[in-house]
């Protein structure tokens, strides 16, 4: 049975009904207990499941990453709420040097079932520490994979794959999404890892819409079919790995691509995704393959200027007008 | 465990001493194409802290970790392969010195990173507790990761859940090139344990039965669901920091006033006069390490380098054969 429910109540299910099946997983990260999560994700799971597998942190990144390496190296199935994605950089060592290469460095031995969940995007004056989306510093580290959710359906499914797996998750919440809803049946499914989704099917253009951009992508599509412009939407859903497979073949038959992400625009997930585009279809495009995204800029305080320098359904649809009317 | 094999801590202690030496010979040789960092001089710390353990407990070691996989049990032969980068080695060629692994003796890895096993034996311990295993997980580090932030982070962890973890520090006095009293505003560095809740204690690092009976007091302690305890060893590299290191920071006099203490020399000495063992059962204990050793490098030199391919296996597990995408 499919009901409403909201990206929040998604990954707080996926938790749970893991939980549930596998007393080896459990969650931990500050204020994830008796808070419930500073976005109140995880509201409720302590009375269900206690103290100790939903524990409360002290703000020590580094520690609760690295004992969450340490407990996946011995069997547990760990969840590691970082509370911003910005905190990471604290514990940056143990995610990138220890979590990462844990397996490879073991001749493919560790098992490390690590789940890090990371909650990204800028909310609304949240300024430089608080609002970036830094899932690209992670898609050139080998050993890590990243998904980065738009739905509250993907956000269960692909939670549960995660939580499933023996590889260590980069996990991507952006806060604008939280309170979206969306159907997810009640019965257990998972999403795989490494397959887009085409959320819109169209003609004349691709937006590829990473996490939070994808309501985004939506209603420029939306709108430019008023004007008699039939754009496909692709959702990546994971970054590592990547289906560039189905955004190639969208590409192909669209002739034109764009890549809408929050993160920054240099060096950003569209940057990958662009030059794996132009490897594998430059011969088919009728333009420039164009990234939408946050201004190379740290995130500033004053919403005016935060608004200037983020990403909009306005920039995406400038974008597609652009690359429809382009002159070879 | 109750007390230890007394021969059997004579006999690791040799065969970390000799297999230290061999393998910076054969790096001289061009056998091995990586670094090493040896533990010369401090092999009472890796054996008396291991001899404590049990087979289900775990360790994490560092850059100087040779001698905590031999304690734990690991296998010259695969170590020598490994160091060989040959596919026979621990970690398939892939890991080398830094990255020795054991899953099956407990051996959670060495490290490149200074402090960066820490958290992870802390998160073992954290395993344990909730599993309600009485087992012990113990992480060792010198002096020089005291001062990392990893270190301070999870020592505070586990004092704060009394988690069933050792802090072994060994203390040789140099941080790579740069002596303790200009890395840390403490002499004994047990007392950073103060800060966290749980004792520190000083034992001769040296001293092989002294080791073995506070990592053991340590053990029982965490065992018994009273949290964690600071070990200081404090010991000394005879060799510098990495082979080739000119050694321009330290006194020939230092050097040679510590091989007065030498762990090996000490507990032979102490086995003939205390123990009243015969001279001969020592020696024929050198002789069958090395013979061991013989045997790894035998091992390492006839054992094929992994396929090039191998270079793309094993980075995930469960997708893609682990290959890479």
């Amino acid at each position: 049975m499919t009901r409403e429910i909201t990206f929040s109540q998604a990954i707080r299910e996926a938790m749970s009904e893991e939980m549930r099946r596998d007393s080896d997983v459990f969650l931990m990260g500050e204020d994830v207990g008796v808070f419930g999560g500073v976005f109140g994700v995880s509201a409720g799971m302590l009375d269900e499941f206690g103290a100790e597998r939903v524990r409360d942190t002290p703000i020590s990144e580094a520690a609760i990453v690295g004992a969450g390496l340490g407990a996946a190296l011995v069997g547990m199935r760990p969840i590691v709420e970082i509370m911003f994605a910005d905190f990471v950089t604290v514990a940056m060592d143990q995610v990138v040097n220890q979590v990462a290469k844990a397996r490879y460095m073991s001749g493919g031995k560790a098992n490390v079932p690590l789940t890090i969940r990371l909650v990204n995007g800028a909310p609304g004056s949240a300024a430089a520490q608080h609002s970036q989306s830094p899932e690209a510093w992670f898609m050139n580290v080998p050993g890590l994979k990243i998904a980065i959710p738009a739905t509250p359906y993907d956000a269960k499914g692909l939670l549960k794959t995660a939580l499933r797996g023996e590889d260590p998750v980069l996990f991507f919440e952006h806060k604008l999404l939280y309170a979206v809803t969306g159907d997810a049946p009640e019965a257990d499914y998972v999403v795989p890892f490494g397959r887009a989704a085409i959320r819109r099917e169209g003609s004349d253009a691709t937006v590829i819409a990473i996490g939070g951009m994808l309501p985004l992508a939506l209603e420029a599509a939306q709108k430019l079919e008023q004007t008699g412009v039939s754009v496909e939407v692709i959702d990546p859903r994971t970054l590592v790995p990547l289906d560039v497979e189905t955004m190639a073949a969208s590409v192909k038959k669209t002739h034109r691509a764009i890549i809408a992400y929050e993160a920054h625009r240099r060096g950003g997930p569209g940057a990958e995704i662009a030059a794996l585009l132009a490897e594998q279809a430059i011969g088919y495009l009728d333009a420039p393959i164009l990234r939408v995204a946050t201004k190379n800029v740290p995130f500033p305080y004053n919403p005016d200027l935060e608004r200037f320098i983020l990403p909009t359904a306005d920039d995406i649809m400038e974008a597609v007008t652009g690359v429809v009317s382009y002159q070879l | 465990m109750n007390s230890p094999n007394l021969l059997d801590l004579y006999r690791k202690m040799f065969l970390i001493r000799q297999f230290e030496l061999r393998a910076i010979n054969e790096r001289r040789s061009g056998l091995i194409p990586g670094f090493i960092h040896s533990c010369v001089g401090e092999e009472a710390t890796a054996v008396g802290a291991c001899a404590a353990l049990n087979i289900e407990d775990v360790i994490t070691s560092t850059h100087r970790g040779h001698g905590h996989l031999i304690a734990k049990g690991g296998d010259p032969s695969y170590m020598m392969a490994e160091l060989a980068a040959r596919s026979t080695g621990y970690c398939g060629g892939k890991g080398g010195s830094l990255h020795m692994s054991d899953f099956d003796l407990g051996i959670l890895g060495a490290n490149g990173i200074v402090a960066g096993g820490i958290p992870m034996a802390v998160g073992a311990a954290l395993a344990f507790q909730m599993r309600r295993e009485p087992r012990v997980a113990l992480a060792f580090f010198g002096d020089g990761a005291v001062n990392e932030g990893a270190f301070h982070e999870a020592a505070n962890l586990a004092g704060l859940w009394s988690l069933p973890v050792i802090f072994f520090c060994e203390n040789n006095l140099y941080g790579e090139g740069t002596p303790q009293h200009k890395q840390a505003p403490i002499r004994d560095l047990s007392q950073r344990a103060a800060g966290y809740g749980f004792p520190g204690v000083i034992v001769d690092g040296n001293d092989v039965l002294a080791v073995y009976e506070a990592t053991r007091e340590a053990a029982a302690r965490a065992r018994g669901g009273l949290g964690p305890t600071f070990i200081e060893g404090k010991t000394y590299r005879y060799r510098g920091h990495y082979e080739g290191d000119p050694m321009v920071y330290r006194s020939k006099e230092e050097l040679e006033a510590w091989k007065q203490r030498d762990p090996i020399i000490h507990w032979r000495e102490k086995l003939l006069s205390e123990y009243g063992v015969a001279p001969e059962v020592l020696d024929d204990i050198k002789a069958r390490v090395r013979q061991q050793l013989d045997e790894a490098v035998a091992f390492a030199i006839e054992s094929p380098p992994p396929p090039p391919e191998a270079a793309l296996m094993g980075v995930y597990g469960d997708t893609h054969d682990g290959r890479v995408f």
